[in-house]
């Protein structure tokens, strides 16, 4: 979802906010949240992706406002009430922060070119020096496809392995497995010509959020790069 | 340890309860009257993040690899089985760890946009400035401004990797040996890698500063 969460490249939230001597947990309830929160994905309660998604579905106003804790708070509250695991009325005295509504992915979904499952030896599509283009696409569920990076050409560096895909395990849509690769974008496709030349992000890609770059004969802009940075 | 914690915490804020100290508290009563958590396992869990895993895991990894070239070469060929090898697990969950080096021409800093992805497992829980939005909107789009913010100057021909760990792979950056530590031994030089230099917001320490005084344990440098 094109959430509040997917931050890269953000304006207008000032300088850094740092703390000398900082300690791991700033209160009582932070230290519990966290080892609550660990417990239940350890017990698989809810999966990592699910617990990332109800975070990013905080609406923007709270999830901007709140403490790093207190997400990781009304989320897990959030997924708990919906999977039923427990009621509101078991929460008395508590604040209600409704998440905003998620979705399952039906067996149909699942099987559709959206999320489309890749052979079953999970072969690599791409390899190392590839010239790639991150897919152009605003799912509306969970993604770690971020803005800032959609349709931008950038190279495979290296392949990480093989990782369920967060985009159907978020929704109940289980493991479908892909290579995720460091894909590496100039800072000056991502962010114009004042970037400096040589700067450049990394980031890991699950293989379906990546195309290849499709080659450009106008303008000398070849599939091997030539032309480009 | 526990009690002691909570007295600190009233003692801190003479303020009632608030909505989310009710709201956690909540959560966990419901939690382990059903049997989903186990009070036992979580306060050993909070210890483990609190006190024993921090960035003083990181900094013993990167002393090694300044004083042995045959460990530095496998812990960039191989972050997980290297920090494996002195003895401490990566991460939770067999998580991958990638060790990126740092050099007089290229400056590697980690950053997760989407939300706080962090080597948990060599650097222990990340500091608030990395979570904030200010960090992961500005890491990928202003990073020599961000690090200016840090004390860092890089000149305009070093070349800036930023690594948006949005996966479940882990960075770990390894920071440039600074100059006139030849001399020093492992332990001291691991006295200069702070939490910083290893995220790659910062060098790491000169030896004046660093020498006056080191960290007698782990506890001290989460506080560095």
């Amino acid at each position: 979802m094109n959430g509040v969460h997917d931050l890269g490249g953000m304006h207008g939230f000032g300088p850094i906010p740092r703390e000398e001597n900082e300690p791991v947990f700033h209160a009582d309830w932070e230290r519990r949240m966290y080892g609550i929160a660990r417990i239940l994905l350890n017990q698989r309660v809810f999966t990592l992706d699910e617990y990332r998604h109800s975070i990013e579905r905080i609406p923007p106003s709270v999830y901007l406002g709140a403490k790093y804790y207190e997400k990781w708070a009304i989320g897990a509250t959030g997924l708990l009430l919906e999977k039923g695991i427990i009621k509101p009325s078991d929460l008395k005295g508590v604040k209600p922060i409704n998440l905003n509504p998620t979705f399952s992915l039906s067996a149909k979904a699942r099987g559709d070119s959206i999320f489309k499952h890749p052979s079953r030896a999970v072969k690599a599509r791409f390899k190392p020096g590839d010239k790639v283009i991150a897919r152009n696409v605003n799912p509306r569920g969970h993604t770690r496809l971020p803005r800032y990076v959609r349709g931008k050409r950038g190279t495979i560096q290296f392949d990480e392995g093989v990782f369920a895909l967060p985009d159907a395990n978020a929704h109940g849509g289980g493991m479908i497995l892909q290579h995720v690769y460091s894909v590496r974008f100039a800072a000056r496709e991502l962010w114009g010509p004042e970037a400096p030349a040589r700067d450049s992000v990394a980031i890991d890609l699950w293989e379906q959020y990546l195309e290849p770059e499709p080659a450009r004969s106008s303008n000398g802009r070849g599939r091997n790069g030539r032309g480009r940075r | 340890m526990a009690a002691n914690h909570q007295a600190h915490e009233h003692h801190r804020h003479d303020e009632p309860e608030s909505d989310i100290t009710l709201r956690v508290k909540a959560l966990e009563s419901i939690l382990v009257s059903k049997g989903l958590v186990d009070p036992q396992a979580l306060d050993m869990l909070i210890d483990t993040y609190e006190h024993r895993v921090g960035p003083h895991i990181g900094a013993k990894v990167v002393a090694r690899a300044w004083s042995d070239p045959a460990y530095k070469r496998r812990l960039l060929e191989d972050g997980t089985a290297a920090v494996n090898e002195l003895g401490f697990p990566p991460g939770p969950e067999g998580i991958n760890l990638i060790v990126l080096e740092n050099t007089p021409k290229v400056h590697n800093v980690v950053v997760c946009t989407l939300c706080s992805c962090y080597p948990w497992g060599t650097l222990g829980l990340p500091p608030v400035w990395y979570k904030s939005p200010a960090y992961r909107a500005r890491a990928v789009g202003d990073p020599r401004g961000v690090l200016r913010e840090f004390g860092t100057e890089l000149d305009d021909d070093v070349e800036i990797r930023v690594w948006d760990s949005s996966a479940e792979v882990r960075y770990l950056v390894l920071p440039e040996r600074p100059p006139g530590t030849e001399r020093m031994t492992e332990e001291e030089l691991a006295g200069l890698v702070t939490r910083d230099s290893m995220i790659g917001v910062a060098k790491a320490k000169s030896p004046k500063a660093g020498a006056r005084k080191r960290p007698g344990n782990g506890r001290a440098e989460h506080r560095v």
